[in-house]
């Protein structure tokens, strides 16, 4: 039945080839969590414990178990859906990664969305008029944008639209503590606040993420509009382009129908790598922003080597990274007929 | 119709203003197809992008007038040229599979065309395109309008571009070098069909080319440019019988053509008493049942289907066919860049189809058996000068250091022609012939015995192609080389080989002494492929520029055949 289906068939494939990769990145994230220095026990057992108590902790946390034993049984529980204890937060892990996972992802995607809205169109018209104002004005942009570490714009932008001005709400989380959080169902706040059509809400959590997101779009569209304007020139220098224009076509016609959509190739592989780096780079925002998101959890159950939290993160991270992949695969065979998926 | 008046184009470059076009006229009259012939970097293309106004960044009409049917193109709002460009004049490109848009429906770029002029609308555009495509006599052109121009031969790609060009009915066609790249025969059936509905529907046509025997073919009246001038213009016939112009002249002369020898290509002056070669019968290399299959998506793929010939000691093998005949495939395998699926390459006595490829740079006979690539500028790494890339084989093989090296670098180049000045140039800084020479250099360095010359020429302008030619001729004297010459074009390998082989689908279908092959083919395939190279006119008096007795070949220009 499949086989009259190729394009799902191949999805399936896809898919069925990132099983090793998981696979994978359990068995390492075991392992490097293992290797970190630091007993946990140790700390958990408290400052005052002494030799006998920090045991009785490690049994209890199943520490004193070889390693394969300790592996079966983590394979086991997470095949269960158990991702363990968190030590630091006293909740179970998949408890909290379905709190602060949506969180982050809210922050990130909301970011990207606003950096592609801005670095598209700027890096055509930055394409589309070498050596003007725009272009100028993209390289500044860009330059900008990789250059000042996120940490500092965010400051800067909290010093400016919060203490000076006073348009933006204080630095502190996704909502207010005067608004109660809607009611959890994707965790994003926005789409949930609009599924219950609690727009006070809605707007309150949309104040709180403007800042973050703006911080964060600043670093990741760098890239996106460089790529885009590169993709462009290129795009426009081509054979086809001269067709088309010589066809008659009208401007915008050879300049999206054409050009752009040429161009889209390279952005979308950018765009991937841009997502995957920012997930990754929202700790720092997260930090100065007060976002209760996976990155500056996943440090600080680092820091106390709570294992249970830190593997949870790892695979979790790993399985968005499968889907993202997946998921850019999935956009080059819609913009681009000649990849095929069972071309090797 | 069209009046071209001192057009004068210039482009802004960092080295400051350069004059491509200085001053050109010509006029174009209904029903009429003009030539435009000249090599590259003459201005040709150039001047047909300032008439379409869609001349590359920098470049702009300095001077000059160009009137279309009263309008003026030089100084038409950029709107109304929009109008103009596809549905009055519309043009046709080279390499075609480029000039499509890669990732939209063949079936959806003639429709944005038609849509654009206003001749279709939503709901008959589809019907209109697949009428345009039938118009380029597409077969099944319903099926063929979902296809992505990567799914079609470069002839049907072409096809398209006409379609495309031709959708709106336009008054005038500018095809600029149509057939560069394509297949003899494919060059022959778009021509044809160009020229046919340029005739049906009574249009004007500028044609477009560095191929004076295409353009006197298909055109009724021609003009030779040089560095942006006019030099020559006139009926074709009288071009060619009696070219006035020292430039045209020089092109007329380097045409390969039926009758000329090779030094006759050369201008007057340069020509020097061809090389009497004398090939033995004694084999050098002698190939076996030699078979290639590929792995393909949809099973095998054979590209060589059990042939079986010999090279002689001295001789020169001609290799012909299209593209995808296996005639690469058979070249390769011949100097051991690819195994073989099964027979024998017999050289000297040894079956070196038993060592593996990729072990073969180290087989002592690797320097025995040398290539000339056939596009000189991709062959050479960018980064390495000629002096560079000539020392590589010197080094690699025959362990050279030193003054050594230098002295025999210098003497090759001197084999080659190449002044010694250009050995420290990178390629980029070098000439097409000149890379050429390096290639050439390069692959002599070890004094092979056989050497393969994948198409040597086919980026070449013709009057280097001649020079090229001719320094392949001579080496083959004073070396002793025997050559496996492939190529696609019969006139050139005429020239030069003593023995032809024709291939197809992987197999040889003819094979014999060249002047017997080409003047009384047996099998229909050589047959077509004679059949469809131009034939330039024959080149007649003055006595002083006669070639050969024989002048009295029937003029095959076509308006006289019909």
């Amino acid at each position: 039945m499949l086989t009259s289906y190729p394009r799902l068939r191949a999805i399936l494939l896809r898919v069925a080839q990132a099983v090793p990769v998981v696979v994978g990145v359990v068995v390492i994230s075991f392992l490097l969590t293992r290797a970190l220095p630091g007993d946990p026990a140790v700390y958990f057992a408290g400052v005052a414990a002494d030799e006998a108590s920090i045991e009785e902790t490690r049994v209890a946390m199943g520490l004193d178990k070889p390693l394969p034993v300790q592996f079966v049984r983590y394979v086991g529980d997470l095949l269960q859906g158990d991702l363990g204890q968190s030590l630091s937060s006293g909740r179970p892990v998949a408890t909290d990664l379905a709190s602060r996972l949506p969180a982050s992802l809210e922050l990130t995607l909301t970011a990207l969305i606003l950096a592609v809205v801005i670095a598209v169109p700027l890096g055509v018209l930055a394409a589309t008029r070498p050596g003007t104002w725009v272009d100028h004005l993209c390289r500044v942009v860009v330059t900008a944008g990789v250059s000042l570490p996120t940490f500092f714009t965010g400051i800067l932008l909290i010093y400016i639209f919060y203490y000076l001005l006073g348009i933006a709400p204080s630095p502190l989380g996704r909502l207010d503590f005067i608004y109660l959080s809607p009611d959890h169902v994707t965790g994003f706040y926005l789409i949930d606040a609009a599924l219950m059509g609690d727009w006070e809400t809605w707007r309150g959590a949309a104040k709180q993420l403007v800042l973050p997101a703006a911080t964060l779009a600043l670093f990741t569209l760098a890239p996106i509009a460089r790529m885009t304007r590169a993709a462009m020139l290129t795009a426009l220098s081509s054979d086809f382009i001269r067709t088309a224009r010589a066809a008659g076509l009208s401007r915008r016609a050879v300049l999206y129908r054409y050009a752009l959509r040429n161009a889209l190739l390279p952005v979308v592989t950018t765009l991937g790598m841009v997502f995957s780096f920012a997930l990754g780079a929202n700790v720092l925002v997260e930090k100065v922003f007060a976002w209760p998101g996976i990155g500056s959890y996943a440090v600080e159950a680092l820091v106390v080597s709570d294992y249970a939290a830190v593997q949870g993160f790892v695979l979790a991270m790993a399985l968005l990274f499968v889907l993202l992949n997946l998921v850019v695969d999935l956009l080059y065979t819609a913009i681009d007929p000649r990849i095929g998926f069972d071309a090797k | 119709m069209l009046s071209v008046k001192d057009l004068n184009v210039t482009f802004q470059t960092r080295q400051g203003e350069v004059e491509a076009v200085r001053g050109v006229n010509f006029d174009v009259a209904k029903g009429e197809i003009l030539g435009i012939v000249g090599e590259s970097g003459s201005g040709k293309s150039v001047t047909s992008y300032a008439l379409m106004r869609i001349l590359d960044a920098g470049g702009t009409i300095k001077a000059g007038e160009a009137t279309y049917s009263g309008i003026d193109l030089r100084r038409a709002a950029e709107r109304d040229m929009r109008d103009i460009r596809g549905r009055e004049i519309s043009m046709i490109f080279q390499n075609p599979r480029a000039a499509l848009n890669p990732i939209r429906k063949v079936g959806h770029q003639i429709e944005d065309v038609l849509r654009q002029h206003a001749q279709a609308t939503r709901y008959d555009a589809r019907a209109k395109a697949i009428a345009a495509m039938e118009a380029v006599k597409i077969k099944d052109a319903e099926a063929r309008y979902h296809a992505y121009p990567f799914e079609l031969s470069g002839g049907m790609c072409q096809r398209i571009v006409c379609a495309i060009a031709l959708a709106c009915d336009p008054r005038l066609l500018i095809a600029d070098e149509p057939t560069t790249g394509l297949d003899i025969t494919t060059q022959k059936a778009v021509m044809d069909l160009v020229r046919d509905l340029i005739r049906e529907r009574g249009m004007s046509s500028i044609l477009i080319t560095h191929d004076l025997g295409l353009a006197a073919q298909y055109c009724d009246r021609l003009i030779v440019m040089k560095d942006g001038l006019v030099v020559e213009e006139g009926n074709p016939i009288k071009v060619f019988s009696q070219p006035e112009h020292p430039y045209s002249r020089k092109l007329v002369d380097a045409t390969p053509r039926a009758g000329a020898s090779v030094r006759a290509l050369l201008p007057k002056e340069t020509r020097t008493p061809e090389p009497q070669i004398a090939a033995s019968d004694q084999p050098l290399i002698e190939v076996r049942d030699l078979v290639k299959t590929y792995a393909g998506k949809y099973g095998p793929v054979h590209a060589v289907k059990n042939i079986s010939f010999t090279v002689n000691k001295g001789q020169c093998v001609g290799l012909v066919g299209e593209s995808g005949c296996g005639k690469s495939t058979t070249s390769e395998m011949l100097v051991r860049l690819l195994d073989v699926t099964s027979g024998q390459i017999i050289f000297n006595g040894e079956d070196i189809a038993k060592t593996p490829a990729r072990g073969f740079a180290k087989d002592p006979r690797r320097a025995r058996i040398q290539m000339v690539f056939q596009d000189a500028t991709d062959s050479l790494n960018p980064r390495h000068s000629a002096r560079q890339a000539i020392a590589e084989p010197l080094r690699r093989l025959a362990k050279m250091r030193g003054a050594a090296l230098n002295s025999r670098i210098e003497e090759l180049a001197g084999l080659v022609g190449l002044p010694l000045p250009l050995l420290d140039r990178f390629p980029h800084q070098l000439s097409g012939g000149q890379k050429a020479r390096v290639g050439i250099a390069r692959a002599v360095a070890l004094d092979p015995e056989f050497l393969i010359l994948d198409e040597p020429t086919a980026a070449l302008d013709v009057s280097i192609q001649a020079v090229v030619l001719n320094l392949l001729v001579d080496l083959r004297a004073k070396l002793g080389l025997s050559y496996l010459f492939v190529s696609h074009d019969l006139h050139v390998v005429r020239l030069l080989c003593d023995h032809v082989i024709v291939m197809k689908d992987g197999e040889i279908v003819e094979e014999g002494p060249a002047a017997q092959v080409m003047s009384a083919p047996q099998n229909p395939y050589t047959k077509s492929l004679i059949a469809a190279a131009p034939q330039p006119p024959e080149r007649a008096t003055p006595k002083d520029l006669m070639e050969t007795p024989d002048a009295q070949h029937p003029a095959l220009h076509d308006k006289f055949a019909s």
